[in-house]
């Protein structure tokens, strides 16, 4: 398996540099970023829950404000690779990892790293949706009070931000003193969205965040994403092809726990370089 | 294809539902009986005194003078010390027992913390008397004169009396406290953790989102903790002093309405005393009961999410739940 | 990074706290049992299981009568809880879904956060006023009564975990609601219910309230029901309030019996579980 090719490409020659590339093979996920930086970025990672290995020499690079999408069949590691960015797997007993996971050039599993401040620059959305039982300006405030981000003065402000841009001010602003358990699943999971951007990270996880959602509800939180990418950079799982074809510009296509391949969005589903990729995205399997 | 019931078969499976119904209904005549039968048996306290009953401070039997209040006092006293002592420890155990402990620790502390419930009152009572209470007297021997100025710490050293009462109480409560408290732990869904974690929390900040969770059913918890002291005898009385006093200080001989009725139910001798005493089971009854609906009513809104996914083989110590050993 | 220092300083101080919590709870634990154990065993002698006990004044002597006596009330208590408590417990199985079931496990529920002394004067009033004598029956009583919300509910629980299927097969080939109940389902959950009953021993034999005044005492050796009986509890009691230091010494023994007793019990519930898994695997 040849090493990961950092993204120092130049803009032109992308398109045709990534389809010469040989060795363009399961695991080295080699990406045109069209002179991005990268945010994130993961070399040869390999993850084990406990004896039984679930991702082999996953390297990737995941370019700045953009939204890269990891799709591939129930199983396959993306969500495993996913809470690997923040080291949320962590609190699962007895997982080992070995390779490494850069944010913005430095080793998130390097001996020093804090943790918490980590998982603040990495956020999270969930599947299912999941407020605390508090009200709406309490759940939104949360990150910004545990992380002593703003003064008590300047939460409603910062609030009131976040949850526009969640789309979801409008809907709340009378009411943000209501508990968040009388939201609609859609409204959650913005709410949930909302929360995960007060605290001003640098990427945002979303994992499988339409799942639980109603197709109206999932098409607002996909007009969501398209906006938020201007400010955030973007990782969401998705099982739903089409929505990974809808909100991406990179995709990375994940099998068994491998990197199968990792490409522009369009160039992934209209001409994939791996036959797998083709099976899968045209249905074969999955 | 379902057939239609014969009409043996409709009248076998009547008589089974009658049956085993009719068993059932023992279960609920026994509660019902329980307060018929003693409110019957405590008419001649209750008429005669009313309600000054409860108010009144004088317990003496010898001038047929009966004030219940001194253990109203004892009983809401030791109880209240107790849980103070023992909540923080009991949630201490049931965080660390769910949240923080290793798996390899997990079964064995358990187990040893479930094994502070199986010893009988009455061998705590046994320790209380020759071990703890010589040690308490200790204690108070060497409490410092500025500190026995307090009303708290005021009187001779004893050794019997509230304080030893208190403390016996509280290792007697930690073990329910604790486990009920973990059950209602488990019941909460990981992803309230996962969504504090996500957002920068410490592990200590994530216990809390948890916690925050299953608030309502730690509540239920303590308050069935609390009845379970309410409740409790033998230990109590052997501890205790015995001494229907209203008193303010930890070493004083005070006296509980489990204890009282435990030490001089066979010496009434007149009708009214026994009807005294009774009626003073009676309340006792009444306060367990209404802390016991309160509290499952509280643990069963937290739980109930969990008892929705196929039951685990619940142990029958903790589903059926910590009642008072005396 | 001053204020994510403290938050991880807090954090750590919890964590120990609570594993501290741990350790104090355990430590009168092993306080009680060291001392069971120790000034227990010391009194413990052949004699205390065979013989009777003897006046003040002379050493020797047991607590045969009370150890029996311990083993009459729990047969009688078992006697008149396990049918009661199985067959509730059948029923709000069976018919869970009614009014009345909810009710009847409510009432479980409550019954078991009833203090053991309210339970005795219950007692008091069913079986010794009336006939102006304490006796070994009304002691059972009490104990009977504390041992059926114990029992019904564990019998309930483990029946709602045997597949439904098996009572859909029996009635399918014919059989009455009766039959499947108690040929197929309470069978299945044997290992269970005989577990539930196993604890409720456990709980009840170390009662000593319940018993102050229905059972109460006697210093000699019967087996009558009739008749005021000794129990290891009570003697226990007895003999700790006392001022004899020989007493005191017989009261350690007696606690140290109770306990084994109790360690018993949960330890066969442990051990029939498993046993009757098996069996009913192969």
């Amino acid at each position: 398996m040849s090493d990961t090719v950092v993204s120092e490409m130049s803009a032109p020659s992308n398109a045709a540099a990534a389809a010469s590339k040989p060795g363009n093979g399961p695991g080295t996920g080699s990406l045109a970023t069209a002179g991005r930086a990268l945010r994130m970025e993961s070399r040869k990672l390999n993850f084990s829950y406990g004896p039984k290995q679930a991702l082999w020499d996953i390297s990737a690079q995941i370019p700045e404000k953009t939204v890269t999408a990891f799709i591939g069949p129930s199983g396959c590691g993306k969500s495993t690779f996913l809470r690997c960015l923040n080291r949320m797997n962590d609190i699962i007993p007895d997982t080992r990892v070995e390779g490494d996971v850069l944010l913005d050039g430095n080793d998130i599993y390097a001996a020093g790293m804090d943790i918490v401040d980590l998982r603040r620059r990495v956020g999270m959305v969930f599947q299912k949706s999941n407020p605390f039982p508090k009200s709406i300006f309490e759940n939104v405030a949360y990150g910004l009070k545990i992380n002593g981000m703003c003064s008590r003065a300047e939460m409603p402000e910062r609030v009131e931000k976040a949850l526009r841009r969640a789309a979801l001010w409008d809907e709340v602003k009378d009411r943000l003193e209501t508990s968040a358990m009388g939201l609609s699943g859609g409204q959650q999971q913005r709410l949930c969205i909302a929360r995960a951007v007060a605290v001003e990270p640098e990427v945002l996880l979303m994992d499988e965040p339409c799942s639980a959602l109603d197709p109206i509800a999932t098409t607002k939180v996909e007009e969501l994403i398209h906006e938020l990418k201007r400010d955030f950079t973007i990782v969401i799982v998705t099982h739903n092809m089409q929505q990974a074809a809808r909100v991406s510009e990179f995709t990375a296509f994940f099998m068994l726990g491998r990197l199968v391949e990792h490409d522009r969005t369009e160039k992934l589903f209209t001409n994939p370089g791996q036959k797998i990729t083709e099976d899968y995205i045209t249905g074969r399997f999955g | 294809m379902t057939k239609t019931p014969s009409p043996r078969r409709s009248a076998d499976d009547r008589g089974f539902r009658l049956v085993t119904g009719f068993f059932a209904l023992l279960v609920v005549l026994l509660v019902a009986g329980i307060f018929v039968e003693l409110f019957r048996t405590s008419q001649l306290s209750i008429q005669k005194f009313g309600f000054h009953f409860w108010v009144t401070k004088v317990w003496d039997p010898v001038a047929g003078q009966f004030g219940a209040f001194p253990f109203i006092w004892g009983t809401l006293y030791s109880s209240l010390l107790a849980m103070l002592i023992s909540t923080p420890i009991a949630l201490g155990i049931a965080i660390f027992l769910t949240e923080l402990s290793p798996r390899v620790l997990r079964t064995p502390l358990t187990f040893l913390t479930e094994l502070l419930a199986a010893i009988p009152s009455i061998v705590y009572g046994l320790w209380g008397i020759f071990v703890l209470v010589p040690l308490v007297r200790q204690l108070q021997v060497h409490t410092p004169e500025w500190m026995r100025k307090i009303p708290l710490f005021s009187g001779p050293p004893l050794g019997v009396g509230m304080g030893a009462a208190a403390l016996i109480l509280s290792v007697m409560v930690i073990p329910f406290t604790s486990s009920v408290a973990r059950e209602v732990l488990k019941a909460v869904p990981n992803t309230q953790r996962e969504a504090a974690y996500a957002l920068g929390a410490t592990r200590w900040e994530a216990i809390q989102a948890a916690l925050r969770f299953g608030r309502t059913g730690i509540i239920g918890a303590v308050i069935l903790g609390l009845g379970r002291a309410i409740g409790e005898t033998m230990a109590v009385t052997m501890v205790i002093g015995n001494s229907p006093r209203v008193s303010a200080s930890l070493f004083a001989p005070q006296y509980t309405m489990a204890a009282v009725i435990a030490n001089e139910f066979t010496e009434a001798d007149t009708d009214l005393y026994l009807n005294a005493l009774i009626e003073i089971g009676l309340v006792l009854f009444i306060i367990t009961l209404v802390i016991n609906a309160v509290s499952r009513l509280l643990i069963w809104s937290v739980t109930r999410e969990a008892s929705v996914k196929p039951a685990k083989t619940a142990s029958p110590a903790v589903s059926a739940a910590p009642g008072v050993a005396a | 990074m001053n204020r994510t220092s403290r938050r991880k300083v807090l954090s750590g101080v919890v964590v120990f706290l609570c594993a501290a919590a741990v350790v104090v709870a355990l430590v009168p634990l092993f306080f009680v049992f060291a001392y069971v154990i120790q000034k227990g065993f010391s009194s413990l002698s052949w004699d205390f299981f065979t013989k009777m006990p003897k006046p003040v004044g002379e050493s020797g002597g047991g607590m045969a009568n009370a150890i029996v006596g311990s083993l009459i009330l729990i047969g009688i208590a078992s006697a008149i809880a396990v049918p009661v408590g199985v067959i509730a417990g059948v029923y709000v199985s069976e018919y869970g879904k009614r009014r009345f079931a909810s009710l009847v496990r409510f009432t479980a529920d409550v019954l078991n956060g009833v203090p053991s002394i309210v339970i005795g004067i219950f007692a008091y009033g069913l079986a010794v006023l009336p006939v102006k004598h304490f006796s070994a029956l009304a002691g059972g009583l009490a104990l009977g009564f504390m041992m059926i919300p114990i029992i019904t509910r564990t019998t309930e629980e483990l029946l709602n975990l045997v597949p439904g299927i098996l009572r859909e097969g029996a009635l399918a080939l014919g059989a009455t609601r009766a039959r499947a109940a108690f040929s197929v389902m309470v069978p299945a959950a044997l290992p269970g219910i005989m577990t539930g009953i196993l604890v409720a021993l456990a709980r009840i034999s170390g009662e000593t309230a319940p018993l102050l005044f229905t059972a109460f005492n006697n210093r000699f050796f019967t087996t009558s029901l009739n008749q005021p009986i000794a129990s290891l509890p009570v003697q226990v009691f007895t003999y700790a309030i006392a001022p004899y230091e020989e007493w005191h010494q017989q009261a350690w023994a007696g606690a140290l019996v109770l306990v084994a007793m109790i360690f018993l019990f949960s330890v066969l519930a442990r051990v029939v579980t498993r046993r009757l898994e098996r069996m009913h695997r192969t």
